[in-house]
């Protein structure tokens, strides 16, 4: 339980060991990169932008590519190979495949390309597809479409609005055109739109029959071809066939780099971490002959940094405290089981500078509350179990997700030993099919006792739980306040509350409102019973009159107080708003309950054991799946806002090293 | 005229009212949640697990509904049959143990959810402030449990 103690470090080194030493620190991961100005003169900053910018569009590329395989070549995935993490790569074997790297871009290239290409075929066949769509109303016509007529006749080729018929082309043509000596009109094709026509005439009447039916809505049409529209269609067919089976080819031919699809990750991973160290060396100060890297450093890693370059190198290490006004990173550690719960206490906030780290107790506290509030010996085994597995069988989690994890194995195992001492296994599940199935009634007794029947009783024990976290929140501050030397802080903001509240308690206890929900009169031996007022006493005076200690004036200094007592309300609700623990375990139980007498509707026969089982199953998981959501939440929300409200701010920035942030593989550091 | 009615009528009807209040109340806050999540999603499908969770966030209240109706039935005895015949003052005291979930519920369900929305606003613009913004709607929620508290302690300590 602590926070690293970091140091800042700086190195100065020769320019022809930069690109060494960089990568050196990179593949460390240990040092936080924060160079110290450097406009001094004869110390100059390098343009590396371009060459970023260019690393970083080889990792683009490489994306692609990877989609592009997935996309066609889909590998095979479990649905938990989210939970396996970065496999790990011997170094030799990573740059065995770095060496190859030319290739590689090449045959992402070629990827991209041919991504591209079967995109612009798809697209020429939709255009091709639609050309046969316009032509297809004219295929009965057996001469081209450009066919104008013989020397004497002509023909008109276009279509009429929908509903024209026969009769009323002749009509219009007689009407418009009186004169005309012959005409004949065909209908090749119709539908709701259009109807399709071919007119034959006289040359020398042509002007003024297609003026005629123009009048009546004639169009020629759009697309002429000087082919017989049968033959366009199946030439238009073939062509379309023609791309089809060079999409597939192009296809085959993706999937056949399904081979490189690790090579082209690595690759990826490897312009990844060259664009993050081309970053940095941006960064840096550089003389003609040397350049100088500074960064903050956790201390006890200072001995590993000294013997990989301190010693490989020509160089000045310059290890210094972190100044006053700095505003070092944070990093925490802790033992195996508290570490799990870092990750609840970084999406508060990780601790602020100068804090404690609490990460020990919240842990504690967060796994003993979760159970309490699962409370169901079934479901936290279960729980436990998933969580177990996974974490044996995923060994190179993700880090972050292997904590989370791991807090749930251990609120699983919580949950199981609360549940055994509720007596809650799958609810009342088991009552409930001995007495269907078999005929006679057997009941696992609690261990301690049932809330469901006895939830007054569950009430003031979850109420005494929120006063002991909340007692553990104020000694905390207690303490954080000793530490820093603060002596009249202790008093004042830990020493005067614990008297206040411990004398209202004592105060409270024996009286009979007490005794009324407690069902049972509490009897103090006389002297607390009387000493609880004069604590209670001295505790008020007490804050009242050095809370607001830091103001001159003493009218404001007792106003301030008397707003600081004002605070026991809010002592009040926090106690309150423990009782979330009886509520969320209650809600479990029954829940549990629902499911478990719909499941048993069916009765004793094999219709019903089969019902049986799937309610059972179906209402369970989505119980515990419910459950645990609620459990989380709220068990996050009384370390947040209780818990953390009576001694804790965050506020730090996370330790963020400059290692190879890759995405696909971990690389191996040989030794 | 409230004689007219039995006394397991009315404790019937408080069961009936705890569901029915507080179920509205979620199925209204985790609809809205659900529309603000579809809308992140169409964005960012990776977000999906996180804007889940914020858009059950207000479904509990229905179930503290079920759960205070499950055992005002159990206790009534509707449920397995038989069952005590309740006079009218008894039925009457149940169906009032019923009404804090019920009203509460509704209430606290709909601005949970909207609260929700909200939340998911964050996740949508700062992911890793998923912690906080959790905290937003579960902080409306203390009021359905204070009520749920009060609905389970009443109908447990009423004597039939």
């Amino acid at each position: 339980m602590a926070v690293l103690q970091m140091q800042r470090i700086s190195i100065c080194a020769l320019k022809k060991d930069r690109k060494a030493i960089l990568e050196k620190i990179q593949s460390m991961g240990i040092i936080e990169m924060d160079q110290i100005a450097g406009d001094e003169e004869g110390f100059e900053k390098m343009d590396t932008l371009s060459d970023r910018q260019e690393l970083e569009k080889k990792v683009q590329l490489s994306e692609q590519a990877l989609a592009i395989l997935e996309s066609y070549a889909p590998e095979k995935r479990s649905m938990l190979s989210g939970l396996a993490g970065k496999k790990l790569v011997e170094k030799e074997q990573f740059n065995r495949v770095i060496a190859r790297k030319e290739e590689l871009v090449e045959k992402a290239n070629v990827l991209v390309t041919r991504s591209k290409e079967i995109a612009e075929d798809k697209a020429n066949i939709l255009k091709l597809e639609n050309q046969i769509e316009s032509i297809s109303p004219w295929l009965t016509l057996s001469v081209p479409m450009n066919y104008s007529g013989t020397k004497k006749v002509s023909m008109l080729l276009g279509t009429m609005p929908g509903e024209t018929t026969l009769e009323s082309v002749y009509a219009q043509i007689a009407e418009r055109s009186p004169e005309t000596e012959a005409v004949d009109v065909q209908i090749l094709y119709m539908d709701r739109d259009a109807v399709y026509l071919t007119v034959f005439c006289l040359r020398a009447e042509e002007g003024a029959v297609e003026e005629a039916l123009r009048a009546g809505g004639f169009a020629r049409p759009s697309q002429v071809t000087d082919q017989v529209p049968a033959e366009r269609k199946a030439d238009l067919e073939a062509e379309i066939q023609k791309l089809n089976s060079e999409i597939k080819g192009k296809e085959e031919e993706i999937k056949n780099y399904a081979d490189d699809r690790e090579d082209l990750r690595m690759i990826g991973d490897y312009f990844r971490m060259s664009a993050e160290k081309y970053e940095v060396l941006g960064t840096l100060p550089q003389s003609q002959r040397t350049f100088v890297v500074s960064g903050y450093i956790p201390s006890k890693m200072v001995s590993k940094i000294e013997k990989a370059i301190g010693e490989r190198y020509n160089c000045v290490l310059d290890i210094e405290e972190v100044k006053e006004e700095e505003e070092p990173p944070v990093l925490l550690q802790n033992n195996k089981f508290s570490e799990s719960v870092e990750g609840v206490l970084a999406s508060f906030g990780l601790p602020g500078k100068g804090e404690m780290d609490p990460t020990f107790f919240t842990s504690i506290c967060y796994v003993i509350l979760f159970g309490i509030m699962l409370s169901d010996a079934a479901y936290g085994l279960i729980v436990a179990l998933a969580c177990g597995i996974a974490l044996m069988k995923f060994p190179r989690m993700d880090r972050n997700l292997r904590k989370s994890v791991q807090l749930f194995f251990w609120c699983g195992l919580s949950t199981l030993v609360w549940g055994i001492l509720f007596g809650g296994y799958f609810g009342d599940a088991i009552t409930v099919i001995s007495k269907t199935f078999f005929g006679h009634e057997v009941t696992i007794p609690a261990l301690w006792f049932v809330p469901l029947d006895d939830p007054m009783r569950m009430l003031l024990y979850s109420m005494l739980f929120g006063v002991i976290h909340l007692f553990l929140g104020l000694a905390l501050k207690g303490y954080s306040a000793l530490r820093d030397k603060d002596y009249m802080g202790f008093l004042c903001d830990c020493v005067f509350w614990f008297l206040l509240l411990l004398g209202l308690i004592g105060m409270l206890l024996p009286t009979e409102i007490f005794a009324g929900i407690a069902g049972q009169q509490i009897v103090l031996p006389a002297v607390i019973a009387k000493g609880a007022k004069w604590i209670a006493m001295i505790g008020a005076v007490g804050i009242l009159l050095f809370s607001g200690r830091s103001s001159k004036n003493f009218g404001v200094r007792i106003a301030l107080g008397a707003y600081d007592l004002y605070n026991i309300t809010g002592w009040l609700s926090d106690v309150l708003s423990y009782s979330r623990l009886l509520a969320l375990g209650l809600a479990t139980g029954v829940m549990a309950s629902v499911f478990n007498s719909m499941a048993s509707m069916g009765g004793k026969s094999i219709g019903g054991v089969i019902i049986f089982i799937v309610v059972f199953l179906v209402g369970h998981v989505f119980n515990i799946a419910i459950n645990l959501l609620g459990a989380y939440v709220h068990t996050c929300r009384l370390q947040y806002v209780e818990f953390f409200g009576k001694f804790y701010e965050g506020g730090g920035r996370a330790f963020n090293p400059f290692n190879s942030k890759t995405k696909y593989v971990d690389i191996k550091e040989e030794n | 005229m409230l004689s007219s009615i039995s006394g397991n009528g009315w404790a019937l009807l408080g069961a009936a009212l705890a569901v029915i209040l507080a179920g509205c109340g979620s199925a209204y806050g985790v609809g809205v949640a659900g529309q603000a999540a579809s809308g992140v999603v169409t964005e960012d499908p990776s977000k999906f697990a996180k804007v889940l969770i914020m858009q059950l966030l207000p479904g509990t209240q229905g179930i503290y509904g079920l759960l205070v109706a499950f055992i005002t039935l159990s206790k009534v005895g509707l449920l397995g049959g038989g069952g005590a015949e309740l006079d009218v003052a008894t039925g009457l005291m149940i169906l009032g143990a019923c009404l804090p979930i019920g009203i509460v519920g509704l209430v606290s369900a709909m601005h949970q959810g909207r609260t929700s929305v909200a939340a998911i606003g964050i996740v949508a613009k700062k992911p890793d402030q998923f912690g906080k913004a959790m905290l937003f709607p579960a902080m409306v929620e203390t009021y359905a449990i204070l009520a749920l508290l009060i609905s389970i302690l009443a109908v447990t300590s009423i004597q039939v």
